[in-house]
């Protein structure tokens, strides 16, 4: 069964095809920080959800999931943002405009923005969790009036570690959303907010009683966002963190992305903080 | 069942019955003798099975002896399962070819083999359909465990001489074979002209045993099978304590001090994930040819006791040894409810008798269970 | 005039919330007003710490100097928050620089003066070091964090 980048959407060869890679080109890539690239990717028909990730694979070395960092509802290439830590992650973002990539997805479950109409939204982002946190925000931006108010909080190493930093300064040109970055250190050239992203919550405006907060980043920083988030007033049902851990096959048939009683390619990656929480305080679980 | 639905099979007519599938062009794999155990491996003829012998089972150890008898079946399982054969240790999923136009991807084919299993034990049945559970009844169907499992004719078994180690009867797994198979053997009278009462589960058991010579079991030979049976349920090695409790016991012990203690035996070899029935969890391979021109993707077998199973960001989530073995106990027998709706665990006691310093699960289910830590 | 005034802005600072009138008083009594231009800095690293300062208006950034490095700012602190804790223990000598970032009001306040008062007073002294003693707890949680680098590539 041979396979080129253009694929039928019969639901039988989506679940078939979620084993094999198709192949997709890559149309664009741009540089963003030191080590993270952003690759657009010709795949041809695909609908995914914000929150879910791809299987890319990279000929010889093997498969990653990378989250999905562009706008769902865009015709067009599937837009991915990568950090380069490891032999696959570093071959993928070297890959050429026209290069060949595999592809499998879309994976794993999505950020509830529509259910969310009506609430006040918390959007909190730390390093690379910014990018599977930038398809929910196109989102709540392009339907801005659904919503009460929106923010985003984000925080990040340094300035030089800012993702997206242009569109964020676009962003910041709305009236209507609050946007928030704080990093861990600054050298003086840096006039924005120094510390931890947790302290921008303290700052933040909602009402906790309608508030849904969305959460990406490493663990520890979601750990705390979702603790001061709990200590703001906000119900565990109400946030939504999206977790992480190796992962082979993404069709919930490895066992390695297991966490505790939680399949993370299958019941996650965004799940609910009042399902999280015991498992969070658990160590290595 | 009522007498006229069974019949009784001889020694000769088992040894058709092999005949008879191979004839179809089955490739048989049945228990054979081999590196002094029991290993289900092919099988040419009934010479090959390990007639007359029994095995003693204990945490750690596994011997093998004479019977007195000439039972064909007259011992528990060894240290291979059938999932050799299903989910088989090694499996090419696809490769891609890379070329001056780019690259393609060609989807490994789905196996052709027609297997046929003799002597699967009720436990065995009762992995088989977990494994199922995971691997085909997901929304993303493993087509070449599939493909096996479709084409796979059963022959069951129902423990005689269930082992030291077994405790199938607390799990609710046997020892009668309840279903999933095609034909069920009981084996009565070994000790003096060994024979067998069987049951037909389905089409192509029936179809298959028309071809041999067989007749109507008696009522004297039905209640035979039947003792054997209950026997079997009553010498069992082990028991799982309090079984349907322990799934909600091991979720609120995650942090007892039973943990440290098993860690501090535990090797992390991983012989018992190897050696379980229902363990599935794989790894994959890729391996690129010296010219690069074509890179295989190979699915194999993992153990969650391997140090990068879990690995994240340049660690091991999971680095302690307590922490993998945890892992490894708690998705057995709780998490696996969470992920897949049953339990991991069908009371084969492979993972007890294999394990190099006999650490034996029923036992430190005991053991959290007498300290519980909090109550439900 | 000016001291009533100085008491109330003390009690309606965050900081000070629920804080007696009486004992606003007792802090307003070694307090007075300050401003900083941008750019000014409001202590240095090794000066005596004799004044800590209430933010009223404005940001006011932490920094440390370290040599091929240059200056790192580690924090910012905003309207509602305190700048300067090393004036509640010996030696009494800042640690790092303070930065005005922009036009800064402040309630300044004499370091030597309040440790006496509530010395004489430990009633007043309790409610300041419960506040302290907050505010504290949550900088180390914070700081903690920052130093885990949690936005790095480790291993």
């Amino acid at each position: 069964m041979r396979r080129s980048f253009k694929f039928s959407t019969s639901t039988v060869r989506m679940a078939e095809l979620a084993a094999v890679p198709t192949v997709a080109r890559v149309r664009s890539r741009r540089r963003e920080t030191h080590d993270t690239w952003t690759l657009s990717i010709d795949a041809g028909e695909f609908a995914f959800q914000p929150g879910q990730f791809n299987m890319l694979y990279a000929f010889g070395i093997g498969e990653i999931p990378v989250s999905l960092s562009g706008d769902p509802v865009a015709a067009g290439p599937l837009v991915h943002t990568i950090r380069a830590v490891g032999d696959a992650s570093r071959a993928i973002t070297q890959l050429k405009v026209g290069d060949p990539v595999g592809l499998r997805g879309p994976f794993g479950t999505a950020w509830p923005v529509a259910d969310s109409t009506g609430s006040d939204v918390l959007v909190i982002a730390g390093g690379l969790g910014l990018a599977p946190l930038r398809p929910a925000i196109y989102r709540l931006f392009a339907e801005r009036e659904r919503y009460g108010q929106v923010a985003l909080l984000y925080g990040t190493r340094s300035p030089a570690d800012i993702l997206f930093r242009h569109e964020i300064e676009r962003w910041r040109r709305r009236l209507d959303v609050s946007i928030e970055i704080t990093v861990d250190h600054a050298d003086l050239a840096w006039h924005g907010h120094v510390g931890v992203v947790t302290r921008l919550i303290d700052r933040a405006i909602f009402d906790p009683d309608h508030t849904v907060a969305l959460v990406c980043g490493p663990e520890i920083m979601m750990r705390f966002a979702a603790s001061a988030l709990r200590t703001a007033g906000i119900a565990p049902e109400c946030i939504y963190l999206s977790m992480e851990r190796n992962m082979k096959c993404a069709i919930a048939q490895c066992g390695h992305c297991q966490f505790g009683p939680v399949l993370i390619c299958r019941d996650g990656a965004v799940m609910r903080y009042d399902r999280l929480q015991p498992l969070l305080t658990a160590r290595e679980l | 069942m009522p007498a006229a639905q069974r019949s009784v099979l001889t020694i000769a007519g088992f040894a058709l019955l092999v005949d008879a599938l191979r004839a179809r062009a089955y490739r048989v794999i049945g228990p054979t003798l081999r590196d002094q155990a029991v290993i289900y491996d092919d099988i040419g003829s009934l010479a090959d099975l390990p007639r007359g012998w029994t095995d003693k089972q204990e945490a750690g150890q596994y011997r093998l002896t004479h019977r007195d008898d000439n039972a064909l079946f007259g011992y528990a399982v060894g240290p291979r399962s059938w999932k050799k054969f299903l989910h088989v240790p090694e499996q090419r999923l696809w490769r891609a070819e890379r070329s001056a136009e780019g690259m393609h991807v060609v989807a490994e084919p789905e196996p052709a083999e027609r297997l046929a299993f003799i002597g699967v034990r009720s436990c065995e049945l009762r992995a088989i359909a977990v494994q199922d559970r995971v691997l085909i009844e997901g929304s993303h169907p493993d087509p070449h465990y599939r493909a096996r499992r479709k084409a796979v004719f059963v022959v069951a078994v129902n423990c005689s001489e269930p082992g030291g180690t077994c405790f199938c009867a607390s799990m609710e797994t046997g020892p009668r074979a309840e279903g999933g198979y095609d034909l069920a053997l009981t084996e009565i009278a070994a000790d003096e002209e060994p024979r067998f009462v069987v049951d037909i589960r389905s089409e192509a058991g029936a179809a298959l045993l028309r071809e041999l010579p067989h007749r109507d079991a008696t009522s004297d030979e039905i209640a035979a099978a039947e003792t054997v049976i209950a026997e079997a349920a009553r010498k069992m090695g082990r028991t799982m304590p309090a079984a349907a409790e322990v799934p909600a016991l091991l979720r609120r012990n995650l942090d007892h001090p039973r943990w440290e203690e098993v860690a501090g035996r535990c090797l992390t070899c991983g012989n018992c994930t190897m050696v379980c029935p229902t363990c599935f969890c794989t790894t994959v391979d890729d391996i690129p040819a010296l010219d690069g021109s074509v890179s295989e993707h190979v699915q194999r077998w993992d153990s969650c006791f391997a140090m990068d199973f879990s690995y994240l960001h340049g660690g091991s989530v999971r680095a302690s040894p307590r922490s993998r073995y945890r892992q490894w106990m708690t998705h057995k027998l709780s998490t696996w409810w969470d992920q897949f709706g049953s339990s991991g665990c069908v009371g084969c006691g492979r993972c007890i008798t294999w394990c190099p310093v006999g650490i034996d699960i029923t036992e430190e289910v005991a053991a959290i269970h007498a300290t519980d830590s909090s109550k439900a | 005039m000016e001291t009533r005034g100085l008491d109330r802005l003390i009690c309606e600072h965050a900081f000070f919330a629920g804080m007696s009138p009486d004992h606003c008083e007792l802090i307003g009594g070694c307090a007075r007003n300050i401003r900083f231009d941008k750019g000014a800095y409001l202590f240095r690293e090794g000066d005596p710490a004799n004044e800590f300062f209430l933010i009223r208006h404005g940001r006011v950034g932490l920094e440390l100097i370290a040599p091929g490095r240059g200056p790192v700012r580690f924090l910012t602190l905003n309207p509602g928050e305190i700048a300067g804790v090393s004036w509640l223990v010996p030696p009494y000598r800042w640690l790092y620089d303070a930065q005005s970032l922009e036009l800064t009001r402040a309630v300044a306040i004499d370091g030597g003066c309040l440790r006496q008062k509530a010395e004489n007073d430990h009633d007043f002294g309790y409610e300041m070091m419960k506040r302290f003693m907050t505010m504290l707890v949550q900088r180390l949680h914070a700081a903690q964090l920052q130093i885990l680098d949690v936005y790095g590539t480790h291993g």
